[in-house]
């Protein structure tokens, strides 16, 4: 067993070494621009984007031509977003989102906002989960857009994205999806979700940075986008500029392989996962699962140890990457926006950890961090003020703080 | 982040955690922070009433790395010092000490409210059994 102990799959991935290799030969031998369209330079670097796009197009029941390839899944959000806003603006202004999406998908909204379209932040319930009656309650005959992630990144919980597709193709609303954490990981096809939009990232399925894809249904409706990149027309005139050949390469093959080993993969991870949510639990007290358990990735586990600090946490497991929604671990001193939205209390926000297991995660590992998490929460609670006066028997909710 | 040796040294092997006695009549107890803050540093001192010097002092830390140095730094400054010293122990000294980062300033402040916390509160005991009425001092108390 290596250390330090990779255990933060959700903020990215290595790439695999299979990707690794069907990508080399297109940086040095097989370099040609896929828009040479005039000798075989061009003609062999245009054939192997188009195997890619298939290959992403198969991961999730889509046809490779309703694949646009992009820098990543930021730029694939914007593109929808974006995108839809201008070409339906004369249908309407108003998008309907949800309060724990990315920032990719909240910050954009938050641009159109400044540009004078309406967007409503529908809110979440104690799992994590919209409720379908307010969204519902929330279309309006000027809604043109709804926007809601499959998985979230940072408590691993699934959205219920087929019966709200199903409500947006009632209505004659775009359903957009950011699947950049489910699509890999749990079956998703565009077809059952009736999905319009649908983003994507290499560097969350073990493919390289720098690359991700834009799915754009063709067909029940033909949904139109106005290119944000302008340049020469590339990707159907919806994003410009050259193509990243080495990137959508290994794209296509990290595609190729997720679709091909999910089923054995995301058995073997939820027992990783299951494993490490039983131990922790037989070993600590107050602890909490942030988010439903039923609805989740294989794969993901956000947990908040009450009384303990994530940051401090973070030091003292300091040979395991996970991540916290600490503020503390924040640029912006903000605890994480998606716990506070859970209604957890700003406490537990700053005692969350989330895991994020992966290809590479062993049983040995899960064991070792089980070890290394319960001595130091032991430790850390026994330094704690509020472990102990709740110890004491003070009701901490009932505390008057002097905050600074 | 990269953490200063010191800070690392301060989480690895705190210096004097632990509780005094609350009732104890030379034991002044400063609550400061917030949970939703994230931070919540209790920080308490024990004086001889007779020299004025701070004999013991203890802490217990709800924050991050940075946090828990800055706090147990403090008991070890306090320790030895009379109480108006005490009072001049600045948050600027911690930060040079700790080498602590521009984002991590206010956890030094914090141990500054924690140090003056406790002594308002030692004040106002030790004026309460001579009968001379409360000193003003802002700590955070239990609903009774």
């Amino acid at each position: 067993m290596k250390l330090p102990i990779y255990m933060d799959y959700h903020a990215t991935t290595p790439v695999d070494p299979r990707v690794l290799e069907a990508m080399l030969p297109y940086f040095t031998q097989h370099f040609g621009n896929p828009a040479s369209r005039n000798h075989a330079f061009g003609w062999e670097a245009e054939e192997a984007v188009e195997t890619a796009r298939k290959q992403v197009a198969d991961l999730i029941g889509a046809t490779a031509k309703e694949i646009i390839f992009t820098s990543g899944a930021t730029e694939a959000n914007n593109l929808a977003i974006k995108g839809a806003a201008e070409m339906y603006r004369e249908k309407g202004n108003h998008v309907i989102t949800c309060v724990t999406e990315h920032k990719a998908v909240i910050d954009t909204c938050k641009k159109l906002e400044k540009q004078g379209a309406r967007v409503t932040y529908l809110p979440v319930q104690k799992d994590g989960r919209i409720s379908l009656d307010e969204l519902r309650a929330a279309i309006t005959d000027k809604t043109i857009l709804i926007t809601i992630m499959t998985a979230n990144n940072e408590i691993g919980v699934l959205q219920p994205v087929a019966e709200i597709g199903a409500i947006a193709k009632e209505k004659g609303i775009l359903f957009h999806t950011d699947a950049v954490q489910a699509a890999g990981k749990v079956p998703f096809n565009v077809n059952e979700v009736k999905a319009d939009l649908v983003s994507m990232s290499a560097h969350k399925m073990y493919g390289p940075k720098g690359v991700g894809a834009l799915y754009v249904r063709r067909r029940n409706p033909r949904v139109l986008l106005a290119e944000q990149i302008n340049g020469g027309g590339h990707e159907r005139g919806m994003r410009s500029g050259t193509l990243n050949v080495p990137g959508i390469v290994g794209f296509g093959k990290a595609a190729e392989l997720a679709r091909t080993g999910m089923a054995d993969e995301s058995q073997r991870l939820r027992g990783l996962r299951d494993r490490l949510n039983e131990k922790l639990h037989k070993n600590l007290d107050e602890i909490y699962v942030n988010g439903s358990m039923e609805h989740r990735l294989p794969h993901s586990l956000n947990i908040s140890f009450a009384y303990v600090e994530g940051e401090s946490l973070l030091m003292g497991i300091n040979d395991v990457a996970v991540s916290s929604g600490s503020a503390c671990t924040s640029a912006s001193l903000e605890p994480s926006y998606v716990l506070k939205a859970l209604g957890a209390g700003d406490d537990l926000a700053h005692s969350s950890i989330r895991f994020g297991l992966g290809r590479w995660t062993t049983d040995e590992e899960v064991d070792y961090v089980v070890e290394k998490l319960t001595t130091v929460v032991r430790r850390l609670r026994e330094m704690s003020p509020l472990y102990e006066m709740v110890k004491e028997g003070v009701d901490l909710t009932k505390m008057q703080w002097v905050a600074h | 982040m990269a953490y200063s040796d010191k800070v690392i040294d301060h989480y690895e092997n705190p210096r004097n955690v632990g509780s005094l006695p609350k009732d104890d009549a030379n034991v002044g107890t400063g609550l400061v922070g917030a949970p939703e803050c994230g931070d919540v540093m209790k920080l308490q001192v024990k004086v001889n009433p007779e020299t004025g010097v701070i004999d013991d002092a203890k802490f217990k830390t709800f924050g991050c790395g940075s946090a828990i140095a800055s706090s147990s730094l403090a008991t070890e400054w306090l320790k030895g010092k009379t109480v108006e010293q005490a009072l001049a122990i600045k948050n600027t000294d911690i930060v040079a000490e700790l080498s602590l980062p521009p984002v991590k300033i206010h956890c030094s402040v914090l141990a500054e409210d924690a140090i003056k916390a406790a002594i308002a509160d030692y004040k106002k005991k030790q004026s309460e059994t001579k009968g001379e009425g409360a000193v003003a001092g802002e700590h955070a108390q239990p609903n009774a």
